[in-house]
């Protein structure tokens, strides 16, 4: 079976190409069965393999082709295969087989059904090949492949043109970063003479001593692409406006898979990080900023589907400080945990959508608990685990971050509580807007009626993906001989306590404020400061207003600036010179004898003149 | 022979063509494109009786059986000129793509009403001759000679079948073009005049030439002189300009082939000629040649975002594509180098297909104005899906040509400059900007119902199938073409650094 490991991305590539070959000619049912069932088949093709492989856990290659071979420059087509690899993978096919039989009814009455389902398989064959590559070329042809794919599923309605600008945006900035990386590419080969992820991080090992400068921008381009990818400070924008596309692409792309690539490839990479003590802590307090950043502008969000876009920012920045403070495991932990909470919160606000005449706004919603009662406990289960509380999913990998940045000590002295104590009030931000949503969209008063009921290819997925965000806590990674081995924790039980209290807390406060709406909070909300802050959070900090003034408008400008072509203006002056000249000699041809005559005249005199002057 | 039965096909292919125009206009295309692809299968054969270790040798100058092919006969002795035809890897692929291109072409204007269609097609092929003849010359006196016949026929297919600025886009096509082939012949002369001091022997022959003693001073010129022609050809910044109004004006055959073969002729002779004759004069412009080229990468896309214009969008894209090119030989060591080859052959596919497609909307459209254009994906989903693959090849999508050639350019450049590779790397921002807002505008956006629209048929799709394939294959198999030209990047005069030998600027 671990021989076969190339089929896993072969099936949804198959999959795609003929749903796009076929284009929109093969019936529906086929189309349905083809997408999800290609992706079925992969998962399948992944716990025969990893079961195989968890008996005899050795990591191994498989080299597919020789790619290139030029002057030293050989990276191969070949897979990696080792627990990393293998979590990924399980995460990938399987929460992707989930959304794709979701997507079978939700896009069931879209009249681009197969292109849908080809560009879907597309993405989970690019997701495959990023997490499976053997070198960071591989690597980088599935990066950009996902992000193609997610550009492709963002505009997927292409005829409202405000999705093809959220999807332009969403390439564009993800591209900046990925430039930043292909640097860092370029920085890695030159350096070290090879791109084959593990030879490379022994090379980059013997090579650099710990603080290196080159390490260090090796990591930083690195961590550029990380950022872009996983919607992290500073290229974060473009992730809420991803949301124009449908709603089980961002469970997918935007909030699954995609989006953590940068966790990944800083968790694969991570032999590198650590000769950049520096960049490691930068990735700590990017993380850290973007979370809570990102977790105030969810508390002040109306969509829906812009607060779980921002709350998947939010919770990519506990994996990227996870990352920062060295625990790599805890950081890839809370990956798989929010896989499975953020697909499943979602695909039911997706159910919500779907059942109610595609609304978005939270306060046209209400009431929904006894409507859609699948829903109700799916978002209920989903919004516990998002929050961190006790005994679900989210509480075992987020609990293991916080506790593991209180104690990092270097590389400055103390920083470790200040980290744990920022996470912390994340922690209880996230608890008020998950349980804000809850609150506002299933109790209170019923606003909007639903006119259907999800069928069981949405019940099912979600069903499932409840149990995962409960069970999925207790999953043991083997990731032990992936990263460097982590002490247990020591803290005290007064940390521990509060880590779990928190977000009780922040539930508190949410039942107060939203449900019995018995807190007086509107003295400070409606005041004019309040409102305005309000607006600040509710515009997320005014990143957007800020890039187009720092650099959309003047790229604008400039090119329209251009568009007259001044070089073209110097060549222009050249023809009109040659034009007078021409015009003032041929006006010395008038045809008049007399005037003939006297030039002659002239120009013998001239030519005499010269001569004599010469001799 | 081959070599030269290769262009005399061509050239009184056209002829023929010309001749059968008065049989009825579908005579000429069909005869066209049959001949072209006679001619593609009668160089596959040929190939076929070549020994395969042949193609791993390095090609010498003094060893004319260490060529793939070569022939040569005597023209003017006097003045040592001669037929002289020699193929190598480089060639081989370059003339593969003129060929497969080529019918592409024909392909690509089967469905226009372009009067005169015997003389229309004649011109292609003569305009294909003058550019194998150059990728095949080794006579510089030939290759100049090939370098003026392949400009006349595409002058003629501009200043005739073009669009509505066709007088002033032909006649800047050709004073540019011209001019700078005037400079060229005037170094090919003083570098023979040169020779001729130091041997006592005229010789107009690449292999005679090679070893030139040239003082520092003449190189620089000459070097200049052989420089500025093929620069203007590739076109390089700030030379560029005949490029978006010869593009834009061109009719689609026109444009495809420009775009597609005849820029890579200034490519191939800066490879060809210009490093190998003047190795030491070439290195210390180096600095200067990958500034135009980092120049071109951005200004190109700049400029290509700005456009509203279809084609003279493709075809500002065109100048930021070849600034790789351009890049990638100056940037002088074999990775940057296999780059530059690789972006020619890609770039050749990408452009000719958006050309291509480009055709088809102005033919459908009647405008090329993407502001008129929007939703086309609705009514022409197959040019929809074909246009998307195309501006995804063009904007450097891994595995894909363009990808494998601008990523080893950059890798290669890297070692030598790092900070050229940075301003480079922003090329691949813009890239993606210029060609998803060229998506945006032409094919995406809410329909104009009215339209009544034709979508690509089975032999459109046929051609762009071929051209998918192939990217396809250059990004996910590009071993083949890599081990072609390794040869040739060796046998060049130029001492091509391995890059494990070069330092990196701190």
């Amino acid at each position: 079976m671990l021989q076969a490991i190339w089929l896993i991305p072969l099936f949804p590539f198959v999959s795609s190409v003929l749903l796009m070959v076929t284009a929109g000619r093969m019936p529906r049912t086929m189309v349905a069965l083809l997408g999800a069932g290609s992706v079925g088949l992969s998962a399948l093709v992944v716990l025969g393999a990893g079961l195989e492989f968890m008996r005899a856990p050795e990591p191994f290659t498989l080299t597919l082709w020789h790619w290139m071979q030029v002057d030293g420059f050989n990276p191969e087509f070949a897979f990696y295969f080792d627990q990393l690899t293998l979590v990924m993978m399980s995460v990938i096919t399987g929460v992707g087989f989930l959304i794709h039989l979701y997507s079978t009814e939700f896009m069931q009455d879209d009249r681009d059904y197969s292109r849908y389902f080809a560009y879907m398989n597309m993405f989970v064959a690019a997701m495959l090949i990023l997490v499976m590559a053997d070198n960071l070329l591989l690597l980088f042809l599935g990066w950009e492949g996902v992000g193609v794919c997610s550009y492709l599923l963002v505009g997927f309605w292409y005829e409202d043109p405000a999705n093809g600008a959220a999807s332009r945006k969403a390439f564009v900035v993800t591209r900046v970063g990925d430039a930043a990386m292909a640097l860092g590419l370029f920085l890695l080969f030159t350096e070290l003479g090879t791109l084959t992820i593990q030879p490379m991080l022994e090379a980059a090992n013997q090579t650099w001593a710990s603080g290196d400068t080159l390490a260090a921008l090796a990591a930083l381009l690195l961590l550029g692409g990380a950022v872009g990818k996983s919607a992290q400070l500073p290229l974060h924008t473009w992730l809420p406006d991803a949301m124009a596309g449908p709603t089980p692409v961002s469970a997918l792309i935007h909030a699954a898979t995609m989006v953590t690539a940068g966790v990944y490839l800083i968790a694969r990479t991570h032999g590198l990080f650590l000769l950049a003590p520096d960049v490691l802590l930068l990735v700590a307090l990017v993380g850290l900023i973007t979370l809570l950043l990102a977790a105030f502008t969810a508390l002040n969000q109306h969509d829906i589907k812009r607060i779980l876009a921002y709350s998947t920012i939010s919770q990519i920045g506990y994996m990227f400080l996870a990352l920062g403070v060295g625990a790599w495991s805890a950081g890839i932990f809370h990956l798989m945990t929010h896989a499975f909470f953020k697909a499943l919160l979602f695909l039911a606000a997706g159910a919500i959508i779907h059942c109610l005449h595609h609304e978005h706004d939270i306060f046209k919603m209400g009431g929904l608990r006894k409507k859609l009662p699948v829903v109700f406990w799916s978002f209920m289960i989903g919004a516990a685990a998002l929050a961190a509380l006790p005994f679900t999913a989210g509480f075992f990998s987020k609990d293991q971050i916080l506790l593991s940045a209180f104690e990092l000590h270097a590389p400055i002295a103390g920083i470790g509580p200040w980290l744990w104590a920022g996470g912390l009030l994340g922690a209880l931000l996230t608890a008020i807007y998950s349980f804000r949503l809850v609150f506002i969209v299933f109790f209170g008063a019923a606003q909007t009626e639903p006119d259907k009921q999800p069928g069981w290819r949405m019940a099912g997925p979600l069903s499932l993906l409840c149990v995962l965000s409960i069970i999925g806590g207790w999953f043991v990674l083997p990731l032990s001989s992936v990263f460097p081995a982590a002490d247990g924790h020591h803290v005290s039980g007064l940390v521990e306590g509060i880590s779990i209290g928190v977000p009780l807390l922040g539930v508190a406060f949410a039942w107060l404020i939203y449900y019995r709406r018995s807190l007086p909070v509107t003295g400070i909300t409606e005041s004019d400061s309040g409102v305005a802050l309000r607006g600040y959070w509710y515009r997320g900090w005014d990143f957007d207003r800020l890039y187009d003034s720092l650099l959309v408008n003047p790229f604008v400008a400039v090119s329209s600036a251009l568009k007259s072509e001044w070089v073209d203006a110097i060549y222009h002056s050249v023809v009109r010179f040659c034009q007078a000249l021409h015009r003032g000699l041929s006006q010395s041809q008038t045809g008049k004898m007399r005037w003939y005559a006297t030039s002659m005249v002239f120009g013998l005199i001239a030519l005499i003149t010269l001569l004599g002057w010469v001799y | 022979m081959l070599l030269v039965n290769l262009i005399l096909i061509l050239l009184l292919g056209g002829a023929l063509v010309w001749w059968a125009e008065r049989f009825g206009d579908h005579w000429p295309r069909q005869l066209a494109l049959a001949i072209v692809i006679g001619d593609l299968l009668y160089l596959l054969r040929g190939l076929t009786f070549i020994a395969p270790e042949k193609f791993a040798l390095v090609p010498e100058a003094i060893n004319p059986d260490s060529w793939l092919l070569a022939w040569s006969a005597e023209w003017i002795p006097r003045f040592g000129i001669e037929f002289s035809f020699a193929m190598d890897g480089l060639s081989l692929i370059l003339v593969l793509l003129t060929l497969v291109l080529g019918a592409i072409a024909i392909v690509s204007s089967w469905d226009e009403d372009n009067p005169r269609q015997g003389f229309f097609q004649a011109n292609i092929l003569w305009t294909l001759a003058g550019v194998i003849g150059v990728f095949l010359a080794m006579d510089l006196f030939l290759f100049f000679l090939f370098w003026e016949v392949m400009l006349v026929p595409m002058y003629l297919l501009i200043a005739i079948w073009g669009h509505e600025g066709k007088s002033y886009a032909s006649m800047k096509f050709f004073i540019f073009t011209q001019f700078s082939g005037l400079l060229m012949l005037v170094a090919i002369v003083l570098l023979a005049i040169v020779h001729h001091g130091t041997t006592g022997e005229y010789s107009f022959s690449y292999f005679d030439l090679l070893d030139t003693p040239l003082e520092q001073n003449t190189a620089h010129w000459l070097m200049l002189g052989f420089f500025i022609a093929f620069v203007v050809k590739l076109p390089g910044f700030p030379v560029h300009t005949w490029l978006p109004d010869a593009h834009t004006q061109a009719p689609t055959a026109g444009s495809v082939i420009l775009a597609g073969i005849l820029l890579k002729t200034g490519a191939y002779g800066l490879l060809r000629f210009t490093l190998p004759l003047f190795p030491g004069a070439s290195l210390d412009f180096a600095p200067i040649a990958m500034l135009l080229g980092v120049a071109g990468v951005i200004y190109g896309a700049i400029l290509a975002f700005a456009q509203s214009d279809f084609k003279r969008l493709v075809a500002y894209s065109s100048v930021s594509h070849m600034g790789f090119v351009l890049l990638g030989i100056y940037a002088w060591n074999t990775l940057a180098l296999q780059g530059a080859v690789m972006q020619m052959v890609a770039h050749g596919f990408s452009t000719a297909a958006l050309f291509m497609i480009a055709g088809a909307l102005q033919q459908r459209l009647h405008t090329r104005d993407m502001d008129q254009m929007g939703g086309l994906w609705r009514q022409m989903p197959r040019m929809g899906a074909v246009a998307l693959f195309f501006a995804l090849a063009s904007l450097g999508m891994p595995g894909l040509g363009n990808f494998t050639a601008e990523f080893l350019v950059l890798v290669g450049l890297f070692a030598v400059d790092p900070w050229m590779t940075a301003a480079a790397a922003l090329g691949l921002i813009t890239a993606a900007i210029y060609s998803l807002i060229m998506m945006q505008k032409a094919f995406y956006g809410a329909p104009d119902e009215g339209r009544n629209l034709q979508d690509f048929g089975k032999l459109e799709m046929t051609a762009m199938a071929v051209m998918i394939i192939a990217l396809i294959h250059l990004g996910l198999f590009p071993q083949p073409v890599f081990d072609l030209v390794q040869p040739v990047l060796d046998s060049m005069a130029v001492e091509v650094a391995p890059i494990s030998q070069l330092q990196v600027a701190p």
